[in-house]
């Protein structure tokens, strides 16, 4: 038994040094190489300055921008460090309500929303990923109903007429992965940085 | 339900059915030692590897050696990763300026990665250095996987074995494993994740400002390296809180359905090992297909609660199933597929909030664990668990005709039935226990997150998913606290150590006995009346050991929502 040790410790240490220094760190440059845009986080820059990733959602309060689904990331709160507070698309951190099927309060965030959109639209049924959180409270992405529910406020707000909006969103619309894999999304950083430019 | 969805679920079986028998082959020829198209680039740092670490590759270990090995190789890996968390902050690669991580977390976090659970205490971008990631995290996703393999390699040569006292040598199968199979799949993979999106740096978290002016920090990392194993050696712990829900760690719906394949890929291939070895594969397919039951079962009903959504949500007139905590570029069916998959498979890893999963949703994956991970399982530790099974399963069958049961030409004894029922019981002992504790605790019941039956599911999850080396979570459970840090890794340290070791002294005494050739009187353990009978043992032992927790928990759950009750 006592022959087994000299392995234990000196085989751990080489394949911790392969597969724990070595393969990520090639991988780093390898992928730095190739793929210099994704390795560094897709982010997007405008006039020389980054607004933001191409796959992480951000926050947009304004009538005038497409709005993401509810986030429920949380981040200490600064006044009190045992304390947290509600920071909605926090990069920094990550995570979900993790409220349950018969959670009072999770059934009273969602009735609240859905009468605030009901509010601002009442022609149209209100989509669901509009008034749920999701998984990472990062979620880039809308499904196109979220994303056409919310025309009318933003042509409004923009001054502009509803069919250019919409059709701005159809723009937008991501397909399956080869017509099968994955669901029918639209990015919602994009789809304003558009109207931003299309306002111009 | 879509018939698209459908469509997905059935093309991801198949592509998973597909690499079964390739990937077997090569799998098998490493572990007999052979040489593989890799041997020209890989054999010369495989012999470094031996010369330095004294290892004479061609001495083979008995049982009990084996065993001492393998614990030896993880007292190493737990004070690597506990001595990376507590001296991070005085390291390099951590660009973040991460402190030293509490000492009740790091003991956790070290314990929960060597015995390949990967439970999430810790929030990866909130807590952790580059440093931590790569050579703490990164490298034990490596050696546990490897280890697991390596142990199932351990079991087969006990069947496929006639009177022998050896079983194989732990370094050299832990050292093939990690070089010929488990470092060349990842470093294509790595390079797939991040022309999907994955970041994969050493750079500082970006600072951004947003379309509205506000500040959004990113975090980033050297992610897709470790997503890469994470995924193939069924680890499950993510680089971000969020795990594979977050942009980062799973950009589309193609690295997600890569991601789900890479979760099955080995523990499938490994029946088909299983069959090479004892010489015949069909084998090895009677008990994929006892997997892919079980497994069919289980989606079927998680993507119909999903689907359906909740009362809740109906009552406010909102169709398209339940969408609270999952990300709208998987939508329904591909977050209920990899729930599934994740729990079957003792990965862990989770596209989606299991814990804001209906209450019968939510059930599967925790009757998956609860089952022991044999549908597919982890790699190495699905077989074994799966083998333990049909130990009984033959066992049963021997009583019912009054024949010494045979299995692949071993006679099934007594010691090997003992040593079978005490590495099963070992679970529930354990996941029953400490949730009938923590639900009399007042400081534990305070970190459920929902109230009523949800909260008490919240904790018999965790301790199933310690326990069964998962790592998934109900995750609103606040588990960052002394209790849950030692409870937990002493499920995981059970569930893990407990289990192998009847494994291994069964390997052992399988391997020394004379193998036997089928006469009239052997059970055929290929066709479908053998399949039947161990799905049948699985649910019968499973559902008398877990029904009534999961009365107390789901099932009340799914009544009351029914009902409208609110908690």
């Amino acid at each position: 038994m006592l022959r087994e040790i000299r392995p234990a410790i000196l085989i751990l240490l080489l394949l911790t040094a392969i597969t724990g220094l070595a393969y990520p760190l090639a991988m780093t440059a390898i992928a730095g190489t190739i793929f210099p845009k994704q390795a560094r986080g897709s982010l997007i820059e405008k006039d020389g300055k980054v607004i933001g990733s191409a796959l992480i959602g951000q926050e947009f309060k304004e009538d005038k921008y497409f709005h993401g689904r509810p986030s429920a990331i949380s981040a200490p709160d600064p006044a009190d460090s045992s304390k947290t507070v509600s920071a909605p698309y926090n990069a920094a951190n990550s995570g979900g309500s993790n409220l349950g099927p018969t959670s009072k309060a999770l059934a009273d965030r969602i009735k609240e929303d859905v009468e605030k959109l009901k509010a601002e639209n009442p022609s149209t049924p209100v989509p669901i990923d509009l008034v749920t959180t999701s998984a990472s409270g990062l979620d880039p992405d809308i499904s196109p109903e979220g994303a056409l529910f919310q025309v009318p406020r933003v042509a409004k707000a923009r001054n502009l007429p509803e069919d250019r909006v919409r059709q701005l969103v159809i723009e937008h619309i991501q397909g399956r992965m080869a017509g099968l894999l994955g669901e029918l999304r639209v990015n919602v950083l994009a789809l304003n940085l558009a109207l931003d430019e299309a306002s111009k | 339900m879509t018939l698209i969805g459908w469509i997905q679920i059935l093309l991801y079986c198949a592509i998973v059915v597909a690499l079964v028998k390739p990937l077997g082959w090569y799998m098998t020829c490493v572990f007999n030692g052979e040489r593989t198209f890799m041997s020209p680039i890989l054999r010369p740092v495989e012999t470094v590897l031996y010369r330095i670490g004294g290892v004479d590759e061609k001495r083979e270990q008995h049982w009990l050696t084996y065993t001492v090995a393998m614990l030896l190789f993880h007292v190493g890996g737990f004070l690597i990763i506990y001595g990376l968390m507590r001296l991070q902050a005085l390291l390099p690669f951590n660009p973040a300026e991460q402190g030293a991580v509490a000492p009740d977390l790091s003991f956790n976090t070290a314990i929960s990665f060597i015995t390949n659970t990967n439970w999430q205490n810790y929030g990866g971008e909130s807590t952790l250095s580059y440093l931590t990631q790569m050579a703490g995290l990164t490298h034990q996703n490596f050696l546990s996987a490897a280890t697991g393999i390596a142990l199932a390699v351990a079991l087969i040569r006990g069947f496929s074995r006639s009177s022998m006292r050896t079983i194989g040598n732990f370094w050299v199968d832990v050292t093939r494993c990690t070089l010929y199979v488990l470092l060349p799949i990842c470093i294509v993979y790595t390079l797939f994740l991040v022309w999907q999106g994955m970041p994969q740096t050493l750079g500082a978290y970006v600072e951004a400002t947003t379309l509205e002016g506000a500040k959004q920090t990113i975090a980033v990392g050297p992610v897709a390296s470790q997503v890469a194993i994470k995924m193939l050696g069924t680890n499950g712990g993510g680089f971000f809180n969020a795990n594979a829900a977050h942009p980062f760690e799973n950009p589309t719906a193609l690295s997600n359905f890569v991601q789900m394949i890479s979760i099955f890929a080995i523990g499938a291939a490994l029946t088909n090992v299983f069959g090479r070895m004892v010489g015949n594969e069909r084998q090895g397919w009677a008990i994929l297909a006892v997997m892919g039951v079980l497994f069919l079962s289980g989606v079927a009903v998680t993507y119909w609660a999903e689907a359906n959504g909740t009362s809740t949500l109906a009552s406010l007139g909102l169709t398209g199933g339940n969408m609270e905590g999952k990300e709208v570029r998987f939508g329904i069916v591909a977050s209920s597929l990899f729930a599934v998959i994740t729990t079957a498979a003792s990965c862990g890893a989770v596209n989606a909030m299991h814990d804001s999963f209906t209450a019968i949703g939510g059930m599967i994956p925790l009757i998956n664990m609860q089952l022991g991970e044999i549908i597919v399982g982890g790699v190495g530790a699905g077989l074994y668990g799966m083998l333990l099974f049909v130990v009984l399963a033959i066992f049963v069958a021997g009583l019912m005709v009054g024949r010494t049961p045979e299995y692949v030409g071993k006679k099934i004894e007594a010691r090997e039935v003992k040593m079978a029922m005490l590495a099963i019981l070992v679970l529930p002992l354990m996941y029953l226990g400490w949730t009938a504790v923590a639900v009399v605790l007042p400081s534990a019941v305070a970190s459920m997150a929902n109230a009523g039956p949800h909260g008490f599911t919240e904790v018999l999850y965790a301790f199933t998913s310690a326990t069964g080396n998962n790592g998934s979570a109900f995750a609103g459970l606040t588990g960052n606290t002394f209790f849950y840090n030692l409870t937990l890794a002493s499920s995981m340290f059970v569930g893990r150590f407990f289990m192998i070791v009847p494994v291994m002294a069964m390997a052992g005494s399988l391997a020394a006995k004379k193998s036997i050739p089928p006469s009239a009187g052997t059970l055929p353990t290929t066709g479908s009346l053998f399949v039947g009978l161990v799905v049948g043992v699985i649910l019968i032992i499973g559902g008398l050991t877990f029904f009534p927790a999961l009365a107390l928990g789901p099932i009340v759950e799914h009544l009351a929502m029914n009902a409208n009750a609110l908690f």
